[in-house]
């Protein structure tokens, strides 16, 4: 059953790659979670080093699985992500007004990190089969609409508007790179123009305003406009060698919001300065086409795809988390791969990075 | 055929994705994403190259502060637009440590001030210390509402004292003291069960909220919203430049139906007793005056009260906090006679040429019942009996009827459940009926008991606000209104956002001419020379009543005791309930004084001189506006 090749085909350069990632991403959090005050919550680090160890573990197991099985796996897959956000939906554990938690034991995971996997999946399984060069057309086009609208749906409930937002660029993504069929394009487009403003008309004036200030948080500068602009303090004031490790001031006195998960870029860029975020993009950068390069090789639909998707998982993530940071983008809750602390999302990408190792190793196959 | 497949085949294969096409995809992608990072990239070099330098002085001594302002809270009025609670300025001195560099420095100079400022230089050091651990850029307060002459002193030194802030809050206000105290109630600091409630959104602890009273039932309303902004400031804290402002909105007014002159003038007569009076438009049902006495001080609640003052509050035994026009349950006594007159003369029982003969006592089974008028009344009819509030003969009605009828009367007069008046704590009274005994106590119902329920005595408990509903029912030829205390919701601007409007709840359930006869027995009540409350006679006003004197303890045979030799707390309540005019009335009145003795005594006159106070002053208004025009047109002949 073992196979020689595998030693010879593994991706070690996208495990060296994840782990710097994943050092680089603990030192930071070590930052973050030490010096705040008035609590430092040291325990969150040593907790964010146990789920390291259990995204090892997951991504161990998924490059050890052929991803080909995958693919008559992938309704069980998706059916039981749904039934897991169902569950959190009803019995789920509230925490700050969203419920989002599944408690198992002594941890809390939460379902909408994975079933970012399993559209991924489902997705690349649909297009694969029916892939063609003209693009899919409308009908075609329907199922994986319903596979993505259910998620998003049962996310927003929760709510946690930034991964059920994440799930529809994820999707649009994969469905955008097997290309749709010009005149469906066009219709989506018109479509969409026309939906937008009648869904703006038809809502209160609550709800509009709501949208706005997500859309302009300088509209909320108590809230969240505050928190940009302690944001932006944080990124600027590290110029181009930053302030040092364990130096930040900003993140010191506790000026930025969630410092450990949604601002952990301020964090990183304050203290690094320049220097260091250039670093962190230019590995993230490189991670991401280092999964491209992986779907490139790749001589099947089915590993072309869902390698784009994951590539596409780790990019919108990383550009949307930095992106709010820097003050590009409204305000959502959305982690930075390996660097935010979570294990949800930790064990999300190590699953996501075993894919793309399952993916590159088992090339050979087809030669 | 053959071509045509080999065609199709082809067509097939060539629109097949290929892996080649895949890689064509990717490539395109790659730039793609390349291509988002260079705007990542971009904007890290604005932010830490281009305006790197400007960053780090902001975040240098963190200069961008957030403040909140508190909005002010509505105020409330009279029906007249008297102003009865507002907000004044207070100023509270704080210090944020961060700025106040060096803190000890500071201290001792702001302990020079303690003249001004009234705080020992040990208490300012306690207050600091105790909150060392907390962030320093947070505040610290000093002293609360330190006074104008304190504001000076600090203001005057301002340079010399780093890191010392002023805040100016609006503090609530209660212009008059211990007025209308139960209507309006009072604020006081939200505690944490309120907070977590997700009741009052956007409060924070320190919030003051309204516990008791109007305060409390429209604090949605009086509330407004907090507003706030982004300032930069400058490194002893003092504000250079204020970056963003969200305006706080300010509170809307509250109008309510109380007349003040009114309200003030029964308190006045109330003093130095425990009781209440209620008075009502009997027309619309809104409350013209609610009064409950002893009252309290509300700006205590606001401005701190120490554990002393709060523990003779609560142990003062003749309940100060306790709004006794909506709490207080009190047996009817002879203003019930009302209730029994309406069943007596609803079931066909008697009409109104009906006599009893009352010989001063009537015999029940193996007890004598006895009327409070040793002597007897003679021949009495329903007209008599009201006047004079003869027991006996509704000793003989109530017999006749048996509790249960007289319950159903009762309960469907409004009596025995709460009226609805837009405040907590509504007691409900009660209205006994022979199976609510049965369950209560297990034993029967005794027919004897019907005589003293028939009297207004035995378990019959209602509240001066019940009685007050029923009288003015009577008044307005039978229709029941729901008690009303909101006047009108008016914006800062005076736009109306909710204007009060009256509600029917019921109907008494008494015919045309049942109330005809009722109302001729209370009109005699006041002007017939024997009636018992002839003491309410106002010139030039018809007034009608009822009189009640509610016995604290059972009333006993033996005459040894007499009136004056008997404990205070076994001196019995008087009632005294009232409309005027008769025809046409335009307000009605509930009196309760707590072992004030007899009704017509001690009661009558307080209703007597409530609704002169009420009528009357519209003659003095119009009497004041014809004299000013007679001066008008006098000073015009002159020139």
């Amino acid at each position: 059953m073992f196979d020689r090749r595998f030693v010879k085909y593994f991706d070690w350069g996208l495990l060296g790659f994840t782990f710097l990632l994943g050092f680089l991403g603990l030192a930071t959090l070590y930052s973050a979670v030490t010096s705040a005050t008035p609590t430092p919550q040291k325990i969150l680090y040593f907790k964010q080093l146990i789920w390291y160890c259990a995204g090892m573990t997951g991504m161990v197991l998924s490059f050890l699985i052929n991803y080909k099985s995958l693919d008559r796996w992938a309704p069980v897959i998706y059916a039981a992500c749904i039934l897991l956000l169902i569950y959190v939906l009803m019995i789920g554990k509230h925490v700050g007004g969203a419920r989002r938690w599944l408690i198992l034991g002594p941890v809390s995971i939460q379902p909408s990190e994975l079933i970012k996997i399993a559209v991924i999946i489902s997705l690349a399984r649909y297009y694969s089969k029916h892939a063609n060069t003209k693009g899919f057309t409308l009908r075609e086009l329907f199922t994986p609409l319903v596979l993505t609208i259910i998620p998003f749906i049962l996310i927003v409930k929760q709510p946690d508007l930034g991964t059920a937002i994440l799930v529809v660029l994820i999707a649009g993504s994969m469905t955008v790179f097997v290309r749709i069929e010009r005149r469906s394009l066009l219709c989506i487009i018109t479509a969409c123009t026309i939906t937008v403003p009648l869904v703006w008309f038809l809502l209160k004036g609550y709800q509009k305003k709501r949208i706005l200030t997500f859309l302009n948080p300088d509209r909320d500068p108590l809230g969240a406009g505050y928190h940009i602009i302690q944001s932006k303090i944080a990124i600027g004031s590290g110029m181009i060698s930053g302030k040092g490790f364990l130096k930040g001031t900003q993140n010191a006195l506790s000026f930025l919001p969630e410092q450990h998960t949604d601002f952990i870029f301020s964090v990183l860029a304050e203290e690094w300065g320049l220097v260091g975020s250039v670093v962190i993009l230019i590995l993230f950068l490189t991670l991401i086409i280092w999964g491209l390069n992986i779907a490139y090789r790749c001589r099947e639909p089915f590993g072309t795809i869902m390698a784009v998707g994951v590539a596409a998982m780790i990019f919108w993530q990383v550009f949307i988390n930095i992106g709010m940071a820097m003050g590009l983008m409204p305000i959502v809750g959305v982690t930075l791969p390996f660097i935010s602390y979570g294990g949800s999302s930790i064990i999300s990408i190590m699953i996501c990075i075993g894919l793309l190792m399952s993916i590159s190793m088992r090339r050979f196959l087809f030669e | 055929m053959k071509k045509i497949s080999l065609r199709s085949n082809l067509s097939k294969y060539l629109k097949t994705a290929d892996s080649d096409w895949y890689k064509q995809r990717v490539v395109r992608v790659m730039f793609c994403v390349a291509g988002a990072f260079l705007i990542l990239f971009a904007r890290l070099f604005y932010l830490q190259v281009i305006h790197g330098q400007e960053l780090r002085r902001l975040s240098e001594n963190n200069c961008i502060r957030l403040q909140t302002t508190d909005s002010s809270r509505g105020m409330i009025f009279d029906r007249n637009g008297i102003p009865l609670v507002d907000n004044r300025p207070a100023f509270d001195l704080s210090i944020i440590l961060k700025d106040a560099k060096p803190v000890e420095r500071t201290i001792e100079k702001l302990s020079k001030l303690s003249k001004q400022i009234n705080v020992s230089e040990s208490e300012l050091m306690s207050k600091i210390g105790r909150s060392k651990d907390i962030s320093s850029y947070k505040p610290i307060l000093l002293k609360q509402d330190m006074g104008r002459d304190a504001l000076a002193a600090v203001e005057v030194r301002k340079f010399d004292l780093p890191g010392i802030v002023v805040d100016v809050k609006p503090r609530r206000h209660y212009i008059y003291r211990q007025s209308a105290a139960h209507l309006i109630g009072y604020l006081s600091e939200i505690n944490s069960d309120e907070l977590k409630s997700g009741k009052y959104p956007g409060s924070k602890g320190g919030d003051f909220i309204g516990k008791f009273g109007v305060e409390k039932a429209f604090e949605p309303f009086l509330r407004g919203k907090r507003g706030g902004r982004q300032v930069e400031v400058n490194v002893i804290g003092q504000v250079v430049r204020v970056l963003k402002t969200v305006d706080a909105q300010p509170g809307q007014n509250i109008y309510l139906t109380i007349d003040h002159t009114v309200q003030k003038k029964a308190e006045v007569l109330l003093e130095g007793t425990a009781g209440a009076v209620v008075a009502m438009d009997p027309k619309t049902g809104n409350i013209l005056a609610l009064v409950s006495s002893p009252s309290f001080d509300q700006n205590t609640f606001v401005d701190g009260m120490s554990h002393k003052q709060w523990n003779s509050l609560i142990s003062n035994p003749l309940r100060p906090m306790e709004n006794k026009a909506i709490q207080g349950e009190y047996p009817p006594a002879s203003t019930f006679k009302i209730i029994t007159a309406i069943a007596g003369l609803e079931e066909g029982i008697i009409d109104k040429n009906t006599t009893f003969y009352c010989p001063g006592y009537y015999k029940y089974g193996n007890r004598v019942y006895r009327c409070w008028r040793r002597g007897g009344h003679g021949s009495v009819n329903i007209f008599k009996a009201l006047a004079q509030s003869c027991d006996v003969f509704f000793y003989q009605v109530g017999q006749r009827l048996g509790v249960d009828r007289l319950a159903f009367y009762a309960k469907a007069s409004g009596l025995g459940t709460p009226t609805g008046i837009n405040l907590d704590n509504e007691a409900a009274g009660l209205i006994p009926t022979a199976a609510w005994k049965k369950r209560r106590t297990g034993i029967a119902w005794q027919k004897g008991e019907t005589l003293s329920i028939a009297i207004g005595q035995g378990y019959n408990l209602t509240t001066p606000l019940q009685m007050l509903v029923l009288t003015s029912a009577m008044a307005n030829g039978g229709t029941r209104y729901k008690p009303l205390i909101l006047e009108s919701v008016k914006t800062v601007s005076g736009d109306i956002v909710i204007q009060g409007k009256k509600q029917a709840v019921g109907k008494l359930p008494a015919g045309k001419t049942t109330l005809e006869i009722i109302k001729k027995g209370l009109w005699e009540v006041v002007n017939n020379p024997k009636g018992t409350g002839r003491i309410a006679h106002i010139k030039g006003i018809d007034v009608s009543g009822k009189t009640g004197t509610a016995q604290v303890v059972g009333r006993t045979n033996d005459s040894t005791q007499s009136e004056t030799d008997r404990p205070k707390h076994h001196t019995p309540h008087a009632w005294f309930v009232a409309y005027a005019p008769s025809v046409d009335p335009q307000i009605a009145v509930a009196v309760l004084v707590e072992h004030g003795g007899h009704g017509s005594s001690a009661a009558g006159p307080i209703a007597r001189e409530i609704i002169r106070a009420y009528l009357e002053k519209d003659e003095y208004g119009r009497q004041l506006k014809a004299e000013s025009s007679k001066v008008g047109a006098e000073s015009s002949k002159q020139f």
